[in-house]
């Protein structure tokens, strides 16, 4: 007999054993029920952390390099760190002249500052002072309005742009464009409103700001602030060359002399995310590994379960023996019983899993359970199955004949 | 008669319990033509069931030779006998050895699933074997919804329906009233006139006498072999 059509036979006959023993084979199941519920949950749950990671690390930028004073996740000593000195307008400007990489570059500054609009006030507000080319450098969309040009920038016109938060704090209800506005003690006209950019890990808003051009802000808040340079990549899959370039063109106008420790940091998304990952991946490995353990629980259920079915049907296997069934035959219609329990044990577990994780998605944190979890829940299914199912099944196939029709 | 169907040569058949050696068959040498109908007859404890377990290849002897229907058996291995079983050999036990959860129709197909026929021609031989032994209005019933006398049906249906070479029933009436009991034996007799090789395994001497040929075993030897005179 070839195997296909002994495993398809074996098939319907596991199906039928399992049909007949409704109550076993559901408490057999249960097992891989709630483990691969718990397993894709797992799963799902770790899914919406790193998109939620994601979204806020996307305003960051994967191709903008952020040439600053400090290193982000800097590991030197502090001594080393405390005498740096600030970046200044001069290194902005040097490194836009020299870089051949770099597609785009903007300073930025910024200060907190309290607003005003008529009666309404608004305390804490983040004020960003860049040029025109800013907007180029991050992923900031124009919602309303218009960016300020580089003849607004250069020429220390009072404009700006605001954020969606202070947009609903003192326009909800009007057009903001050509309102004017004050920013601490001086007015500025809106010219623009920028998109709704969310928050960063949830716990800060990245709309409440006023972005204004850098030479007003030099003037109304002095220059005595590092400033931060932001870089564009002229290619993205180029970037670690154009940050080798920034880094020499920094080395040169700081005057640093060959062998010298760099005293500026070269930030980029790919450094928060090596952080994140290096902080989470042990923590997730924990969970799905703990979660895997209720699976083991319900496999060793499962090969218990097939014991006591092998034992009680030790009459049947002599009676299928007795009229030709060969080892094989019997191993296979045990193993595909056991892979059927476990398979269906999966995609009930999926079935529970699955609404759970709408549910996360509306209520806890944005999430969905993605295919490969699903495939891979039911793979699982179906190598416990066989796994629980082996031993079991082999006793059954090398039983005597003989012995196994005198069972009573 | 016809040729040689069954050739046992000097076959034992030794179990070890502990120290002890226990001898179920002590040197046997058995023939058997086709188209017979052979009973093999003896007390509790004489071999019978070893010899009818050897001849139905559900166990191999612990020496000399056993060759049915040209091919030497005693060294097989579980498979190949599995396959002899399925292909050589029709059994009929005494507590009918039905699968309970199975109707009549797929019981009977169960060695034709086994041999690795397609459906169709297996219900269709399946039907024509449950015909034949009267039960063509009961395929769709289970065991436990058949008399005895009808399972006992079914289960000859399950041996024939692959054309065995031996039909081999043990203790066929053991579990049925005389009358059922004479209907199974007027049965085999029907399908001996066939032309089916039947071997029979009872001690009881009524039940016997239906054979042709009665061998009588003793402490493992055979203690008489004879012919039914007509």
């Amino acid at each position: 007999m070839n195997l296909f059509v002994e495993i398809k036979e074996s098939f319907l006959i596991s199906v039928k054993a399992i049909i007949s023993h409704k109550m076993r084979s559901v408490l057999a199941a249960l097992g891989i029920v709630i483990g691969i519920t718990a397993v894709t949950l797992m799963q799902t749950a770790i899914e919406g952390i790193n998109r939620a990671f994601e979204s806020s690390i996307s305003s960051v930028g994967a191709d903008i390099l952020y040439v600053q004073k400090f290193e982000w996740f800097g590991k030197e000593d502090f001594e080393f760190y405390r005498n740096r000195r600030d970046i200044t307008l001069q290194h902005y400007e040097y490194v836009k002249k020299f870089s051949q990489t770099a597609a785009s570059v903007a300073p930025s500054v910024g200060s907190s500052r309290p607003l005003q609009y008529g009666s309404l006030s608004m305390d804490n507000v983040f004020i960003i002072g860049t040029t025109d080319e800013y907007q180029k450098t991050t992923s900031l969309n124009v919602d309303e309005g218009r960016f300020f040009t580089s003849k607004e920038s250069e020429g220390s016109y009072p404009v700006c742009l605001i954020g969606m938060d202070v947009k609903n704090g003192f326009f909800s209800n009007i057009n903001p464009i050509g309102k004017i506005m004050k920013v601490g003690t001086h007015s500025f006209r809106v010219i623009g409103v920028i998109e709704k950019q969310g928050s960063m890990l949830g716990l800060f808003s990245l709309d409440n700001r006023v972005i204004i051009p850098i030479t007003v802000f030099y003037k109304l808040f002095g220059t005595r602030r590092s400033v931060t340079i932001n870089i564009k990549a002229a290619d993205m899959n180029n970037l670690d060359e154009t940050k080798e370039e920034i880094k020499s063109i920094m080395r040169k106008a700081r005057k640093i002399p060959i062998g010298g420790r760099d005293d500026f940091g070269i930030n980029e998304q790919a450094a928060f995310k090596d952080t994140y990952n290096q902080l989470t991946s042990l923590i997730k490995i924990i969970g799905i590994l703990i979660t895997s353990l209720s699976l083991v629980v319900g496999s060793v259920g499962i090969t218990n379960i097939m014991f006591v079915s092998v034992k009680e049907r030790t009459k049947e296997i002599g009676i299928r023996k007795a009229i030709g069934a060969r080892r094989r035959t019997i191993l296979i219609q045990f193993l595909i019983e056991s892979s059927l329990i476990c398979l269906s044990g999966g995609l009930i577990g999926l079935m529970i899993s699955f609404p759970i994780s709408l549910i996360i998605d509306a209520f806890v944190l944005p999430t969905a359970m993605p295919l490969w979890v699903v495939a891979l829940g039911l793979f699982i299914s179906l190598l416990f199955g066989v796994m629980s199912g082996f031993f079991p099944a082999y006793n059954a196939a090398k039983l005597d004949p003989v012995e196994s029709l005198r069972y009573e | 008669m016809g040729s040689k169907l069954i050739d046992i040569k000097n076959v034992t058949k030794i179990y070890e319990m502990g120290e002890e050696k226990l001898f179920a068959l002590n040197g046997v040498n058995l023939e058997i033509e086709k188209n017979d109908y052979v009973a093999i007859m003896g007390p509790s404890g004489s071999g019978k069931s070893t010899l009818m377990n050897i001849i139905g290849c559900l166990d191999t002897p612990s020496s000399g030779d056993y060759i049915l229907n040209g091919k030497d058996v005693h060294e097989m291995d579980d498979d190949e006998l599995a396959e002899i079983r399925n292909r050589e050999i029709g059994f009929v036990f005494q507590t009918f050895n039905l699968l309970p959860r199975s109707n009549a129709l797929h019981n009977v197909e169960l060695p034709l699933i086994y041999s690795g026929m397609t459906r169709h021609d297996r219900i269709q031989r399946a039907e024509e074997a449950l015909n034949n032994v009267g039960l063509g209005d009961r395929m769709m019933h289970k065991p436990n919804e058949l008399s005895g006398g009808q399972r006992q049906r079914v289960a000859v249906a399950r041996a024939l329906v692959n054309n065995p070479s031996i039909i081999l029933a043990d203790e066929p009436t053991g579990n049925l009233d005389t009358k059922t009991g004479v209907e199974i034996m007027a049965l085999f007799e029907e399908l001996n006139k066939n032309g089916n090789t039947i071997i029979l395994v009872t001690h009881e001497e009524d039940i016997a006498k239906n054979a042709h040929r009665i061998v009588k075993l003793r402490d493992g030897l055979i203690e008489a072999d004879y012919r039914k005179t007509e």
